[in-house]
């Protein structure tokens, strides 16, 4: 069973921070979403979180975000960089859950 | 034509920098370059590349030319770097720590399967090499002469003086020898000679005068590493009214024997050789692409 807990991104202006633990026991991705940019477009970061996780083959995780105006670009490569950072520090990398 | 772009100012933006990443074409510098090496600390090598990589997919960056400085393909970033940045075909890759054209020679075989795997043209992606050490600087001409994707020598002063062991000054003039050799290296090799970045950013003054004194010795441009830096350089580098009319009067009076079929071109009672024609048609060609001669051209 795959674990491992990846952080990435920064809460610096256009940036977001972003932790990802993978959790192989989860049915599916859990996404808490903070910042000013979630009340408008809280359903395309959820769909680019959902995206990116799914490119890399995870399908159990937990995923937290303080986004500070991050474009699309951005998010999706703090989201990518943290969950391979997960992956990297889990038990068995490349078992993707 | 790559190797004749205008390149008075190549702007260094932090990869891992996501404001400065999409504000990067609105600082007016006429190449930028998105940094994975020495603006990069280790642990976020692998940000900074997802980050570029992301950046040049989405966003557009039109008028700037696009560039990335990789890691050396000897570190162990090198290789992932130019198989995550390449297949998005930025204009060219700034290769760091250039020492002799096997360097460029390994680059260029690991872009063209790159290329060939992305679907893009072979060699459609250019090589800025960067000479920073005593051993690259005794190989400039094979490495500007290694590989057809070679656009430019960009001369790397703060490595190249630690290698010496010697120190970097603001007058410079422990640097006159090797920067003479970097543009006698690229001209002979067609490419553009491009000098290195200018530490301190409170120091226009001195910025200006090291940008004056490269020109002259024949460089075609700096890098720079503030975006306060770019208009002090372009105005280094951007020919002056006096200067501009100088090379048109000599311009002209080339023309002018040219359709009398006199043979011989003369201004204010001094022949016009060859070296003259070619240094006024040169300071014309560069006052054009600055947009300050020429047709359309706007004096300064």
């Amino acid at each position: 069973m795959s674990t491992g807990c990846g952080q990435a991104g920064t809460l610096e202006s256009c940036d977001a921070l972003v932790m990802v633990i993978l959790d192989a026991a989860a049915s599916g991705v859990s996404i808490a979403l903070d910042g000013p940019s979630v009340s408008a477009f809280e359903e395309e970061m959820r769909h680019s979180v959902e995206e990116t996780l799914s490119s890399l083959k995870i399908v159990g995780a937990s995923v937290t975000i303080s986004e500070r105006g991050a474009l699309d670009c951005t998010l999706r490569a703090r989201v990518e960089t943290a969950a391979r950072r997960a992956l990297a520090a889990g038990e068995g990398i490349g078992d993707r859950l | 034509m790559r190797t004749h772009r205008l390149r008075r100012t190549s702007l260094y933006i932090p990869g891992n920098n996501p404001a400065m990443l999409i504000n990067a074409a609105v600082y007016g510098a006429d190449s930028v370059i998105f940094d994975l090496e020495d603006a990069i600390p280790v642990t976020e090598k692998d940000a900074a590349r997802i980050l570029v990589r992301n950046a040049l997919h989405t966003l557009s960056y039109s008028g700037a030319e696009v560039t990335v400085r990789v890691n050396a393909l000897s570190t162990p970033f090198g290789r992932e770097d130019f198989e995550e940045i390449v297949p998005l075909a930025p204009s060219l890759i700034r290769l760091p720590k250039c020492e002799t054209a096997e360097d460029i020679l390994r680059a260029d075989e690991l872009m063209g399967e790159l290329e060939q795997r992305s679907g893009l043209e072979i060699g459609s992606v250019g090589i800025i090499p960067i000479v920073e050490s005593a051993y690259g600087a005794s190989n400039l001409l094979s490495i500007a002469k290694a590989s057809p994707r070679v656009a430019a020598l960009n001369f790397g002063a703060e490595d190249y003086t630690a290698d010496l062991g010697a120190e970097r000054t603001k007058e410079g003039r422990e640097l006159d020898d090797v920067r003479s050799k970097v543009v006698a290296a690229a001209r002979i090799s067609g490419v553009q000679a491009l000098d290195s970045v200018f530490s301190d950013i409170n120091d226009a003054e001195g910025l200006f005068d090291e940008a004056l004194r490269v020109r002259r010795l024949g460089f075609d441009g700096k890098s720079v590493i503030h975006p306060r830096q770019v208009g002090v350089v372009h105005s280094a580098f951007t020919p002056s009214e006096r200067e501009i009319d100088s090379a048109e009067r000599v311009v002209r009076a080339l023309e002018e024997a040219e359709a009398s079929r006199s043979g011989v071109a003369a201004l204010n009672g001094r022949m016009i050789d060859a070296p003259v024609a070619a240094k006024a048609r040169r300071i014309l060609a560069l006052a054009c692409a600055a947009g300050v001669g020429g047709e359309g051209g706007e004096r300064r």
